[in-house]
């Protein structure tokens, strides 16, 4: 079990990578969505794999770490707020950029776009 | 127990929520932002003078008791960052507060925010709780990065925001790793561990221990991770920028407290293995540092330059692994970060009265109070390149001193020394530009504030008070490298603790 866990995040953490080297926004946080997944496993992994043990004392003869799935609730909230954070913020690049390139730029042989619309004051 | 301790987490926090909900009122929250400022800074001088009698003080939130509870430490290192926070966030939200705070009214608010996580960071003694202590001070740093409009704010907050995230997920890696290899997440029961440790986990721990090195180097922008700063801190707003003057030394205190205290002289096989890595990549941050700010062709993006130029002179100092040369960088980072803010806060006030060139180094229009600005720049820009008499003089001074004659310090002498000379020459081309090299006419810009100006003089004052008082304050710098160098006193803390 502890081989194919292992390859379960070799393969998210890579595949996280790649998308995390793509010039566009979206791709991106997808990248950085998978990213976060392998961490989230890779911290639970780090409690030992075990069959059967609730993390909980007394309700059965063996229980298994508790902390690290403490650990993993409290990385999986913060991942989540960061993630819906960076979406709304590569909405507001797209706006504001009228492009959807991490350097804000056209890619190359690409026109550059137009700005949807300029933000208005009270939406910032 | 010392509830003391917990002060400078609990004041700003229920600051913040308290200008949350009193959002709209303009005067109301800028007089309440001050006045928090102002109790935080007595309350870390406070810490900072019971700090002062050299013991470490613990507190277990909740009761619960190390090694398994999340404890907070007060020693001499985190009672003196403390300190230079809240002094800096004091001049940067007295500078807001003088209408630069605009748009809206939600800057103060997640400065008080911000101030959570970094004095939670300087604080805690679990590895994780600083992780969660990182990304409270991260989030409300990019709220505040992108604060206000303008094209530049969305294109580097967004760099920021997706190397930070990266940055995270290697955190997170890094310290479970430790986890499960040790078992503990707190910082000197992991000491103790990790100097027991079977050699077979050695590596294992090492990689942990190298992630964390690349994550507080992301935080505290040393090469090659420090891309994302220049543009960022250019296109923050004068108040953020000076406040996020303390952000790289966030990183560079995680890389002190964990390099020291888990992966210390004590560590066994591992003892001091970050030491090896630290040196060269803090002698390339100096030279790249230093060769940004001579190609810088904006004030803002210079400073924010000469940003990283101060981190590499700390990180070698740290890299030293010597109690004069940690001594020495501890002294150099008071100074840095109250130079970097104060001059963050100038180039705010140069740029208001330079019209469409804003910060631009190039011939353009005389300044309304060329003369005024362009003393205090001369000052600044004196300090900020270790010129004597002023502290940075006596940070470097006392670095090289520390480093020694062997061959590897004398690379540091010729960066060091060639450094100064360069920061002068880039911001002698700058200033010279900006206040001499100007056409007949005279912007039609608004004098600067009276009230946002005492700030900046305010700040610099604090540079000069640094150097007035540099006996008191190296003798107190002395004191910090030695606790932190002393073997086990953290650990014997600990368990003193948990027999009371």
């Amino acid at each position: 079990m502890e081989a194919l866990v292992a390859v379960v995040i070799a393969v998210l953490v890579s595949c996280g990578v790649y998308l995390l080297l793509r010039a566009r926004t979206f791709p991106v946080i997808l990248g950085l969505t998978l990213l976060s997944y392998a961490v989230n496993l890779f911290i639970f992994v780090m409690g030992r794999l075990r069959a059967g043990a609730p993390a909980v004392i007394g309700s059965s003869e063996t229980y298994a770490d508790p902390i690290p799935q403490a650990l993993v609730l409290t990385a999986i909230v913060i991942g989540f707020a960061m993630t819906a954070f960076l979406l709304v913020l590569s909405l507001r690049a797209r706006a504001e950029l009228g492009n959807d390139h991490v350097d804000g730029g056209a890619a190359i042989g690409e026109k550059p776009a137009k700005p949807v619309r300029p933000l208005e004051e009270d939406e910032v | 127990m010392n509830h003391g301790i917990l002060l400078p987490i609990i004041l700003p926090l229920i600051t913040a929520i308290l200008l949350v909900l009193l959002s709209g009122r303009r005067q109301l929250i800028r007089t309440t932002s001050m006045l928090s400022a102002t109790a935080l800074v007595a309350v870390s001088i406070g810490l900072l003078m019971q700090a002062n009698d050299g013991q470490i003080r613990l507190y277990a939130p909740g009761n619960w008791l190390p090694p398994f509870g999340i404890i907070l430490v007060l020693d001499r290192l985190s009672a003196m960052m403390l300190a230079v926070t809240a002094v800096l966030a004091f001049f940067s939200l007295a500078y807001a507060v003088r209408g630069h705070d605009a748009p809206g009214d939600r800057l103060h608010g997640m400065v008080h925010f911000l101030l959570v996580g970094v004095n939670g960071a300087f604080l805690t003694g679990d590895l994780f709780n600083l992780f969660v202590f990182f990304e409270i001070l991260l989030i409300s740093s990019y709220g505040l990065l992108l604060h206000g409009r303008g094209v530049e704010r969305a294109r580097s907050g967004l760099h920021y925001v997706i190397v930070n995230l990266v940055g995270s997920a290697l955190f997170l890696m890094g310290v479970s790793a430790l986890y499960g290899i040790t078992g503990s997440l707190n910082m000197a029961d992991l000491g103790d561990k990790i100097s027991k440790l079977d050699p077979a986990d050695a590596p294992l721990a090492a990689t942990a221990g190298i992630l964390l090195l690349v994550v507080f180097g992301l935080k505290a922008a040393m090469a090659p991770f420090y891309f994302w700063l220049p543009r960022a801190y250019a296109a923050a707003s004068a108040p953020v920028a000076a406040m996020f003057a303390i952000m790289t030394k966030v990183g560079a205190y995680a890389i002190i407290r964990v390099y020291t205290q888990i992966f210390g002289d004590n560590a066994g096989i591992l003892a001091n293995f970050a030491w090896f890595w630290l040196w060269p990549i803090a002698l390339i941050t100096l030279v790249m540092g230093l060769l940004g700010a001579l190609s810088a062709r904006e004030l803002r993006v210079q400073i924010a330059y000469l940003v990283i130029v101060s981190v590499g002179t700390l990180l070698a100092g740290i890299a030293l692994n010597r109690e004069a040369g940690l001594a020495a960088s501890l002294y150099y980072l008071i100074h840095s970060t109250m130079i970097c803010g104060a001059m963050f806060l100038l180039a705010d006030l140069i740029l208001r009265q330079r019209g469409e060139l804003l910060d631009h180094i190039a011939e353009g229009p005389r300044l309304r109070q060329s003369a005024l600005l362009g003393v205090v720049f001369f000052i600044a820009a004196m300090a900020v390149a270790g010129l004597p008499p002023f502290s940075g003089f006596i940070g470097k001074l006392l670095l090289l001193n520390a480093a020694g004659v062997q061959a590897d310090a004398v690379i540091l002498w010729m960066i060091v020394l060639a450094g100064s000379l360069t920061t002068l020459i880039a911001l002698s081309r700058s200033g010279s530009m900006i206040f001499w090299q100007t056409t007949d006419q005279v912007e039609s810009a608004p004098a600067a504030d009276k009230g946002a100006l005492l700030a900046v003089i305010g700040l610099l004052g604090c540079v000069g008070v640094v150097t007035f008082l540099a006996g008191p304050i190296l003798d107190y710098t002395f004191k910090v490298a030695q606790q932190l160098l002393e073997p086990g006193a953290y650990l014997q803390a600990m368990q003193q603790f948990r027999v009371q």
